[in-house]
Formats: C-alpha cells, sequence, structure tokens
C-alpha cells in the first residue's frame, strides 16, 4: 500500500484543477444540458482559450486581459459551430467536430507553429499558479462563483429563458416566437466562450500552454456534470434549483480529481488513465438510469408477483 | 381577417413518395369566425394549419393576416400573429420548465425578448388569477414543471398560452384527438369559452364530426387538398352527421371513408 500521506499531499492540486475544470464543465453545462446541444467544439476551444492566454501575457498583456481575448476566442468557435449547425444543415455532434479540428491547427497557429508554450509565474504577473496552489483554489472558486451567479440571474431573464425553451421544445420555442436558431448560436457562443475562459485558468495554473491539452475536455466536463449531478440528487433529493445544480457541476469536477488523484495514488499506470476517465464517468452515467430502472423495471415487476403470491 | 388564395403544396415532389397536399385552397375569414374544418385522413387538415403557421413554405399562392402578407414569413415571425395548439399535449409545452416559466414564454409572444426578469410578481398573479377561472386545479401549482401535468392539463396550458396575447387567429389542430373522452369534452368547453371570452378568430380540425357541427359558426370539409365543403350560419347550425356524410360523397365522388370521424 502506497503512503497516503504523498495522496493527502497531492489534495489541494487536485481540489484546484477540479475546479478548474469544474469552470469548464459549467461552459458544458449552457450545450449539454440547457440546449440539449452535444458540442465536441470544446475540446479544441479550451486549448483555444489556454494558447491566447498563454501567448498574450508573454507578449506582455495584463492577465485579465488576455483572458477576455480568450473568452471572445472561443466564443467565436462556438459562434462558427452554430453556424454550421443552423445555416449549413451539418448535425450537431458533426458540426462540433469539425470546429474542433479546425481548431487543432489554428491552435498551433496560436502558439507559434509550436505544439506548447511555457510561462513563468516568476516573470509574469499570473492570476493563479501551481507554486501557490491555496491562492489557486480561491482564485478559481471566486471565477465559479461569479459565474453561477451570472447564470443564475441570465438564465432566469426573457432572453435565458428563450435559451432554455430552444432545448426544451423546439416546436414550442417556434410558436411562441422564438428564432430557435438564433438562440442554438448564442448559447452555443456563450458556452464555448466559459470553456476558453476555463482553458485560460489551466494554462496559468499549470504554466504552460499546450495543443494537445483540450483532448478529452468534453468526456472531463460531463463527468464533473453527471458525478455532480448524481451526489447533489442524493444529497437535496427534490429540493435543487437551478444554482445548486451549476454548483454542483464545479463540486463533481473536484471529485473528479480526487478520484483520478487515487488512482495515481495506486500507482496505476498512467498510460491507462484515459480508460479509467471512460470507466468512471460510464459508471455514473449508468447510476441514475439504473437506479430508476430498480423502480421500474420488468424484472422488478418480477419479484412483486412472488411477494403477492406469498402474501 | 384571413385571407388565403390559392395555395399549393407538394410533399417529395418528382419521387415515387410525392404527395399533392394542398390544390389549391381559398379561404377568406371574417374577424370572430370560428370555424371547424373536418375530412378524412390525408385530405390535407393539417397540412393546410402548417401552412397558415409557415412550418415551410407553399408552393404558390399567397396567405394575408390582418390584411398583411405573411407568406414569406418564417414560422417565428408568424408566431406574433398566431395561437396555436397541437394534436400532441407534448408539443406545446415545455416540459422540463415550470407552468409560470411556459406562461411568461407565451406572454412575449411577438415582442422582443431582453434581459428583464422573466416571471415578475405581477405577472405571477395574473397567472394565478387565469388559471384560477379555468379551474384546472393547476393556480397553486404555478412553479411545477409542465411535464407532471396531465395530457388535458398540457392541452388546456397550452390554449391559455395561444390566447395570453390575443392572436389575430387561433390555429387548433386536433387538438383533442389525443385525449380521452371526458378530457377532449373538458378542453372543447375551455377552448368555447376562450374563443367567446376573447371574440377570437379560430380554425378547429377536428375528427369528430359532431364537434365539428357543435362548435363554430362555420364548418369547410376538406378532401384531395381542396376545400369542397364550406357552410356557415343557421344552415350550419342545422347540419347532421348524416348530411355531412352525404355531402361529401356528392363532393367528392366516394364514400366518406373514415370510421372514426363518424363514430367520435
Amino acid at each position: 500500500m502506497p503512503d497516503i500521506t504523498t495522496f493527502l499531499n497531492g489534495l489541494p492540486g487536485y481540489a484546484a484543477q477540479g475546479v478548474i475544470w469544474g469552470i469548464m464543465a459549467l461552459g458544458l453545462y449552457i450545450s449539454y444540458r440547457l440546449l440539449d446541444f452535444a458540442d465536441l467544439t470544446v475540446d479544441g476551444s479550451f486549448a483555444t482559450g489556454a494558447a491566447v492566454t498563454v501567448m498574450l501575457i508573454l507578449a506582455g498583456w495584463p492577465a485579465w486581459a488576455a483572458m477576455l481575448v480568450a473568452l471572445a476566442a472561443g466564443m467565436a468557435a462556438g459562434f462558427i459551430t452554430g453556424i454550421l449547425h443552423t445555416a449549413l444543415g451539418i448535425a450537431p455532434i458533426l458540426a462540433g467536430i469539425l470546429t474542433q479540428i479546425a481548431l487543432y491547427s489554428i491552435n498551433l497557429h496560436i502558439l507559434g507553429n509550436k505544439p506548447n508554450q511555457a510561462i513563468s509565474v516568476d516573470k509574469y504577473d499570473l492570476m493563479l499558479s501551481l507554486r501557490n496552489v491555496n491562492t489557486a483554489i480561491f482564485v478559481a472558486l471566486g471565477f465559479a462563483a461569479a459565474l453561477i451567479l451570472l447564470f443564475y440571474w441570465f438564465f432566469g431573464t426573457e432572453l435565458g429563458s428563450a435559451v432554455r425553451a430552444t432545448g426544451c421544445n423546439q416546436s414550442m420555442a417556434k410558436a411562441q416566437g422564438i428564432n430557435i436558431n438564433t438562440m442554438k448560436v448564442f448559447a452555443l457562443a456563450i458556452s464555448n466562450g466559459i470553456v476558453a475562459l476555463s482553458g485560460g485558468l489551466l494554462a496559468q495554473y499549470q504554466g504552460f500552454a499546450d495543443a494537445q491539452m483540450g483532448r478529452g475536455a468534453i468526456v472531463i466536463g460531463l463527468a464533473s456534470i453527471i458525478i455532480g449531478e448524481v451526489l447533489a440528487e442524493a444529497i437535496f433529493r427534490k429540493g435543487m434549483n437551478f444554482s445548486i445544480c451549476l454548483a454542483s457541476a464545479v463540486f463533481g469536477g473536484v471529485i473528479y480529481y480526487v478520484v483520478m488523484g487515487v488512482v495515481l495514488w495506486l500507482k496505476l499506470p498512467t498510460n491507462d488513465m484515459k480508460l479509467f476517465t471512460a470507466i468512471i464517468v460510464a459508471a455514473f452515467l449508468a447510476v441514475p438510469y439504473l437506479r430508476g430502472k430498480s423502480k421500474h423495471s420488468f424484472a422488478a415487476l418480477k419479484h412483486r408477483k412472488g411477494e403477492e403470491e406469498h402474501a | 381577417m384571413l385571407d388565403i388564395k390559392g395555395i399549393y403544396k407538394t410533399f417529395n415532389p418528382g419521387s415515387v413518395n410525392e404527395k399533392h397536399a394542398l390544390n389549391g385552397v381559398d379561404l377568406h375569414l371574417n374577424e370572430g369566425d370560428f370555424v371547424t374544418v373536418i375530412g378524412g385522413n390525408g385530405a390535407g387538415k393539417s397540412t393546410f394549419l402548417n401552412a397558415i403557421a409557415g412550418v415551410w413554405p407553399v408552393d404558390k399562392g399567397r396567405i394575408f393576416i390582418d390584411g398583411k402578407d405573411v407568406t414569406s414569413l418564417p414560422e417565428y415571425k408568424r408566431a406574433k400573429y398566431l395561437g396555436r395548439v397541437f394534436q400532441d399535449p407534448m408539443t406545446g409545452t415545455a416540459a422540463n420548465m415550470q407552468i409560470e416559466e411556459n406562461l411568461a414564454l407565451a406572454a412575449r409572444r411577438g415582442s422582443s425578448r431582453g434581459l428583464r426578469w422573466e416571471v415578475t410578481k405581477k405577472e405571477r398573479e395574473e397567472y394565478r388569477a387565469l388559471l384560477t377561472s379555468l379551474d384546472l386545479g393547476l393556480e397553486d401549482r404555478l412553479t411545477a414543471k409542465v411535464g407532471l401535468l396531465s395530457g388535458g392539463q398540457r392541452q388546456a396550458l397550452t390554449l391559455v398560452m395561444a390566447t395570453l396575447v390575443k392572436p389575430k387567429l387561433l390555429l387548433l389542430d386536433e387538438h383533442t384527438a389525443a385525449l380521452d373522452p371526458k378530457t377532449a369534452a373538458k378542453v372543447l368547453e375551455i377552448t368555447d369559452k376562450v374563443i367567446k371570452e376573447n371574440n377570437l378568430t379560430a380554425i378547429m380540425v377536428t375528427h369528430n364530426m359532431n364537434d365539428a357541427i357543435k362548435h363554430g359558426n362555420r364548418l369547410i370539409m376538406m378532401n384531395d387538398g381542396k376545400i369542397i365543403f364550406d357552410v356557415s350560419g343557421e344552415e350550419k347550425k342545422n347540419l347532421t352527421v348524416e348530411d355531412l356524410l352525404r355531402k361529401f360523397s356528392e363532393n367528392s365522388g366516394e364514400a366518406f371513408a373514415d370510421d372514426r370521424a363518424i363514430l367520435g
């Protein structure tokens, strides 16, 4: 058995990364949960946000300004996916994949045609760094809290409700005079803008941007959302309002990274990390389904029939 | 209020599945007209309503609502003029959203949507009063998700939503067909009440000949994408199902082949 203290020492680091990925999950929440659009653009836009942030800070921009440009770049990526889907009639998954693959090249260009670029916290004024994990956790939590508040407000407004109606029932939305294509493009843009923002945070935290760093981002984001939902439902039962749903996605990111920490601590082969990720996500996706099924299934009826006969 | 001039629609043109769904439909409605539409399966009744709603563009002809040519307007822009209730109770409401959120979305049909709060306190009270007057037991469940409601409740709610902003024209597409007889009667009763109270112009497609005779001031019969019979006033009031069946075979040259419409 490996030494538990190595794991405990690593915990704050996992928490910081978890919150940063939780912010990415907040962005994904808009497309995946509210718009009902499986948007694979995020694998690309996450790295775009990281690349833009690092390159601008290297060019002497203040970190906050670099992050704003990263936000805009991510929004542009989401906008493209939205146009591919609504104006050109490409299916959601394919539209996302096309933008994602295009972004891979674009990200390399942004990184000055290099696969990665390092940024040292000693030379530049970064918002957060793994050199000071506790501060990093607070900065990331601050971002997450601000975004949750912003979401809570926006999706309660007329415009935000129109986005939700579009995701829930397109026929109804159209009958109520909502331009569903505009809503989809708009929602995909803000979703990817937030994903890019989290990419910018992670690049600063780890001290580099990598063209590959978004690979599998959608799975981690989905994992955070689903893990958060399963746990929050267990804690709050039916009493979940929108802000709790959002906060649970961030919390889900932390849980995901702690579980990954356990995997690392147990010295399981790192080559198998993606495999473990897939298994963890599949397990959490299956839990709500199987739990529902155990209550209303033919197999359950069989047991009940047995009980009735005995009675 | 509504003027339809020679509209045509063909689905899948040039293929083996080619279907001439509308073959030159003309119709003029006065303000306050409540028209019922009957016809067998495939007669073009729902296609006709979808043409008015702008679900797809027509091939030929023009559509005017309240004097305005809406032929080239997409569905979401025409929504400004139209209230719609669909056959499937799931279609007209957003299941994952609350009753009051659905109502608030409908209250903004035809106006721009900005960053104002969606459901204000004042609106909530209005909705409560409105739902109380309909006696559906929904007034105390404003924050319940619509997905929890029964089909009949959802149709009644859709009807309220369709008329929350007074539409130039109310389109009812077999909106009681998916309901049990008792619920269907209740929803029809609410329909009559809402149309009368707001003096609405309405088109109601139905499979049920008795309902078509009993409701509204005018009745049209469709067959093969055309209006083959149009009756209003006293003559309409005195119609019987037998009359309609006779009219159908006179005008179409075939027997009415839809047991559901006759028995229903």
